[in-house]
């Protein structure tokens, strides 16, 4: 286990990951507060956070790929699992809406929020399984 | 031997602390976390087979010698 090349590839991670957020915020925000709605800046704008996403999974795989075999399963079990509920929460979220059984509008970030504890609870249940 | 997954026998933690190294020590030798180690001490992980050959090599053994089919 090389620590300096993990470290690597975590600030590359967490530059990728901010990087993201911040045109993210730049392409929800900007048309809103700096440039006409339907100006080609908001398309630059989306296009670019796309790539910046890409490169982001990409650093993710390759700090995943630098991962020892027991690392690499507790995380493609907690992946595993967040998929399964995911796709469950978000489709049961989906037809409660559509039946109009909550009073607000279904919003992607509840299924960005929902991905991101689930992920975070199931890594801390498997690396306690797993020591 | 030590504490066994239901699926594969090992005496790692013995083998290991007879001839004088710490996980730790073990880990860096056969390039690998030290918590990996210590799952498979613990029988809570079946490493693969390249770990397990990696391993046996770093203590100078056979993989039978480390790891058996529970009877």
């Amino acid at each position: 286990m090389n620590k300096k090349e993990r470290k690597k590839h975590l600030i590359h991670l967490a530059f990728w990951t901010w990087s993201w957020v911040l045109t993210l915020a730049i392409a929800t925000f900007g048309p809103e507060f700096f440039w006409e709605e339907k100006s080609a800046l908001t398309i630059v704008a989306i296009v670019v956070n796309l790539a910046i996403g890409i490169l982001m999974v990409l650093a993710n795989r390759k700090l995943f790929n630098h991962y020892d075999e027991l690392e690499r399963k507790i995380h493609l079990e907690s992946m595993g699992l967040t998929l399964g509920l995911a796709v469950i929460i978000g489709l049961t979220y989906s037809l409660l809406d559509q039946k109009n059984l909550i009073h607000s509008d279904a919003e992607i970030g509840f299924l960005v929020g929902f991905i991101s504890i689930t992920y975070m609870i199931s890594l801390m249940v498997n690396r306690k399984r797993y020591s | 031997m030590g504490k066994n997954h239901k699926k594969l026998s090992n005496n790692l933690e013995e083998r290991r602390k007879s001839i004088g190294l710490t996980q730790q020590e073990l880990s860096v030798k056969a390039e690998v976390s030290r918590k990996s180690i210590n799952a498979i001490e613990n029988g809570v992980y079946v490493p693969s087979t390249v770990l397990a050959l990696k391993i046996s090599k770093t203590l100078s053994c056979k993989v039978e010698d480390l790891f058996q089919l529970p009877e």
